[in-house]
């Protein structure tokens, strides 16, 4: 299998062959192919939602119940979390292994205010009365910004396993594959993130 | 749900499924005596169970479809037997006729073409390519233990709480909870939605192998044909299996928290349901067809004795076809209203379809044209399939006229035309696939005098079955009635066809008795039993747990053809040199995390909390496992691969 390209950086190639880099270059791809599915899985959900979004059934519309500062924040607190996983992998290319459970912490932390923020505003908005089964507008909602939301969380306990596997075994092309997947999973989150602020949010209170 | 009494959880009141507890319990104790008293439990969960070798995966695979074929194939005679007497006596209720026409379906689709078709992947992609397994050994067991548990899941709803009867898609609003309060519709959602899981896992599974795992020298063009079908397949799975999450996923989420995607009122779109349903279902059924499609390609090659004719189109023709099959789900529901441009558009991406299957009759024409034809079984089935596919397109291609769809919608002739292209095509297909690759997995062939009384019931069967079916649907009979008067003139051609079905139950039971035949007078063969062209043949059979004891060069289409020729040259191969091999451990993983999401989806089914949170906690835990471990794989050194080889008979 010593043809398979590698397309990892040349630290792996330190391995030799072994067949160990090579695996670690097939999971990257099996991870993008995942990365593809899981865009499916949201193309579809917003698909769904731009089908429902004013079928409001009387109930409330989206520019009554969403309150931007909020989203905002969450938006800012996303972004930057995706800033610090990127430089959370330049610390492991640096081989700096302090460094990079550093800021992978800083990550996980963003990221779980930003789940606290959104989980807030959903429980208000069940206060005020907006449920899933209020209107077909709201299911859609919630089953939209919820999954991404889902996505985060399990990120972050997939995140807190990562820094203990690092801590433990060091900077190893395993580990470092296993980084550079979740770095990859974040940023993607990130970009559908783009994509609800834009169209559930800022579509909706326009 | 709150069960207050045993009929709240098992079904009752009907003598058939009675007799079902009574068959399923005694299989059950029979298995759980016999493994005790031959002391297999140990062999079972060492050699199988956690089992990562994709052969062996594979013959899991093949004997659970083949299962799911007995079980799909008795629904279907249960119906024919209805319809062959329709109102003398009430053999099947209407509302246990709407079970058995709703679990038939999803059975025969979902788990029995599905997993079929990925027990022949997993027998014959990584030996075709020269691989020495998969790309995610581990995954690709998960991927098996999901379908098997979410295929428990489906049908043990028979027997617990009750069977799903709103049809094998499962049209909102019928399927919500309004109008199918009873827990067979979340087994529907949960079964399908775990093995689903599975699928999609499978389809980057063999995307990642074959663009990566191939033999050096074997440029993507030099790939056998079954092996570009496949990757064609699994295209097509990456990019239509999320969209059927997602639609039972928001079923689910209707049906759980009271949503309203679906739903009539509330804002609820039905119709959005059939559309995202056929986004999947559409390309789904090419996700079966294609790899049938390479089957067909490798045998009449080899029983041509010539190289496959227009390669290239082939290659094509099976691309162009993953792309066009996203592009056609509307024609599913002409009758819906969306108007006459929607309509026109999905009428003609719907004929398109038919260019490159056309071009691939041909090219099976030409590679047949001039050779020296044999006609063992998977010949006998692949001639079989070409006027049998025809005719299944052709009508196809009625069925996409727009306007005359009108009339032919849920009719039988719709009835007739997806079986002809599902048994013509998929099965027939499969058959010849299974038939052609048995000696490879096996080690030796099944008996030919028996497999052609297979043959020849199964095709008169198919023939006497659903001919009458399209004049059925000509006449306005419809799809899914349980009865009908007499004065409807419906009867004769009914009768024709029920004797039909039987006919094919008969040739299931022969293939039942030439399997076992097989067994008992074992006539073992070497490697190349054919006169093969492509890797899987170069080595022994069965092959290795390693496969290829050294990785194979390849230099050109058909490389062991080439190979083979170059003996006969007087070409000499070099003296193997063996080297120490890299290869998976066995895990338990995969089958304990699949029991955990069957905990969950029960769980869910009941909604039963106490339920749902183990089920939940257990399938984190054993991902958490999974990623702590990193003792996952070991090496055969290059002593133990010359010993295995030498006590094989096949080393000097």
């Amino acid at each position: 299998m010593a043809h398979v390209a590698a397309n990892q950086s040349s630290h792996d190639h330190d391995h030799g062959h072994d067949g160990h880099h090579d695996l670690e270059a097939l999971r990257t791809m099996g991870f993008w192919i995942f990365i593809i599915t899981d865009c499916i899985i949201f193309g579809t959900l917003f698909a769904t939602y731009a089908v429902l979004m004013n079928s409001t059934a009387g109930g409330p519309t989206a520019s009554e119940l969403f309150e931007m500062p909020g989203v905002i924040a969450e938006t800012f607190i996303l972004l930057t979390s995706s800033f610090t996983s990127g430089l959370a992998v330049l610390s492991m290319n640096r081989g700096d292994k302090k460094g990079l459970i550093g800021w992978l912490i800083v990550t996980a932390l963003l990221g779980a205010s930003f789940i606290t923020l959104e989980v807030t505003e959903f429980l208000k908005m069940v206060d005020e009365g907006a449920k899933i089964s209020t209107s077909a507008f709201l299911s859609a909602f919630y089953t939209l910004v919820g999954t991404h939301g889902l996505h985060v969380s399990i990120g972050l306990i997939w995140m807190v396993a990562l820094m203990l596997q690092v801590a433990k075994r060091g900077i190893t092309p395993v580990t470092k594959r296993k980084i550079g997947n979740i770095s990859l999973y974040w940023h993607f989150l990130d970009v559908v993130w783009i994509f609800v602020f834009t169209i559930v949010y800022m579509m909706g209170v326009r | 749900m709150k069960i207050t009494k045993l009929s709240d959880f098992f079904v009752t009141g009907d003598p058939l499924i009675y007799g079902a507890d009574v068959a399923i319990g005694l299989t059950m104790v029979a298995i759980v005596v016999a493994l005790t008293a031959f002391k297999r439990w140990g062999w079972l969960w060492r050699e199988w169970l956690t089992t990562v070798d994709h052969k062996r995966i594979g013959i899991m695979y093949v004997i659970a479809s083949l299962l799911m074929l007995f079980r799909g194939g008795v629904d279907a005679l249960l119906m024919r037997t209805q319809l062959a007497l329709p109102d003398s006596m009430e053999f099947l209720k209407p509302d246990h006729y709407n079970d058995i026409f709703t679990t038939h379906g999803v059975i025969m689709i979902l788990f029995m073409a599905m997993p079929l078709m990925f027990g022949l992947f997993n027998l014959t992609v990584p030996l075709q390519i020269g691989a020495r397994d998969v790309a995610f050994p581990l995954l690709n067991s998960l991927s098996f233990w999901l379908f098997f548990m979410g295929a428990m899941l489906f049908n043990v709803s028979f027997v617990i709480g009750g069977s799903p009867e709103a049809g094998w898609l499962a049209y909102p609003p019928l399927s919500e909870k309004m109008f199918s309060p009873g827990v067979g519709q979340d087994f529907y959602i949960w079964g399908i939605q775990i093995s689903g899981i599975g699928s999609l896992m499978t389809g980057i599974n063999f995307i990642v192998t074959i663009l990566k795992m191939r033999a050096p020298g074997m440029k993507l063009m030099k790939m056998p044909m079954f092996t570009w079908s496949v990757l064609s397949s699994c295209l097509t799975i990456i990019l239509a299996f999320p969209i059927l999450t997602v639609t039972l996923a928001l079923l689910f989420i209707d049906r759980y928290f009271g949503a309203h995607f679906f739903t009539l009122d509330m804002g609820g779109n039905p119709m959005m349901y059939i559309n995202l349903i056929w986004m999947w279902g559409h390309p789904e059924v090419y996700i079966v067809v294609l790899p049938a499609f390479g089957i067909f390609s490798e045998i009449v090659a080899t029983f041509s004795k010539k190289r496959l004719f227009g390669y290239g189109s082939m290659v094509f023709a099976l691309m162009s076809i993953s792309i066009f099959s996203f592009f056609t789900w509307a024609h599913h529901f002409f009758t819906m209203g969306s108007g006459a441009n929607v309509n026109a558009f999905f009428a003609v991406t719907t004929m398109i379809i038919a260019i490159p299957t056309g071009v691939k009759i041909f090219n099976w024409l030409f590679t047949m044209y001039k050779g020296k034809i044999t006609f063992e079984l998977p010949m006998l089935w692949t001639m079989a399939f070409i006027p049998c596919f025809i005719v299944g397109g052709m009508t196809g291609v009625m069925l996409s006229v727009a306007p005359a769809d009108f009339q032919f919608h849920n009719s039988y002739f719709l009835i007739a035309h997806f079986h002809q292209v599902l048994i013509g095509g998929v099965v027939f297909g499969y058959f010849a696939g299974l038939y052609y690759w048995w000696p490879k997995v096996f080690g030796f062939k099944l008996n030919e005098k028996l497999g052609r009384w297979a043959f020849w019931l199964w095709n008169i069967g198919f023939y006497v079955c659903f001919m009458p079916q399209y004049v059925l649907g000509l006449m306005g009979m419809t799809r899914r009635v349980s009865s009908y008067s007499w004065d409807t003139g419906w009867w004769s051609w009914n009768f024709v066809s029920t004797i039909g079905g039987f006919l094919m139950g008969i040739g299931f039971l022969f293939q039942v008795w030439q399997i076992l035949h097989s067994i008992k007078f074992m006539e073992r063969v070497k490697g190349d039993p054919w006169g093969g062209r492509t890797l899987e043949w170069s080595i022994p059979s069965p092959a290795p747990f390693y496969n290829f004891t050294i990785t194979p060069k390849v230099e050109g289409r058909d490389d062991w053809w080439r190979r083979k020729e170059l003996a006969a040259q007087g070409v000499q191969d070099p003296p193997p040199k063996y080297e120490p091999i890299h290869m998976p451990k066995n895990s338990g993983t995969p089958i304990v995390m699949s029991v955990f999401w069957f905990i969950l989806g029960f769980g869910f089914v009941f909604d039963w909390l106490w339920l749902i949170v183990p089920g939940a906690i257990g399938i984190a835990a054993t991902m958490l496992y999974h990623s702590f471990n990193y003792d996952t794989d070991y090496y055969v050194t290059a002593e133990e691969v010359r010993k295995t080889e030498a006590k094989a008979g096949r080393v000097v």
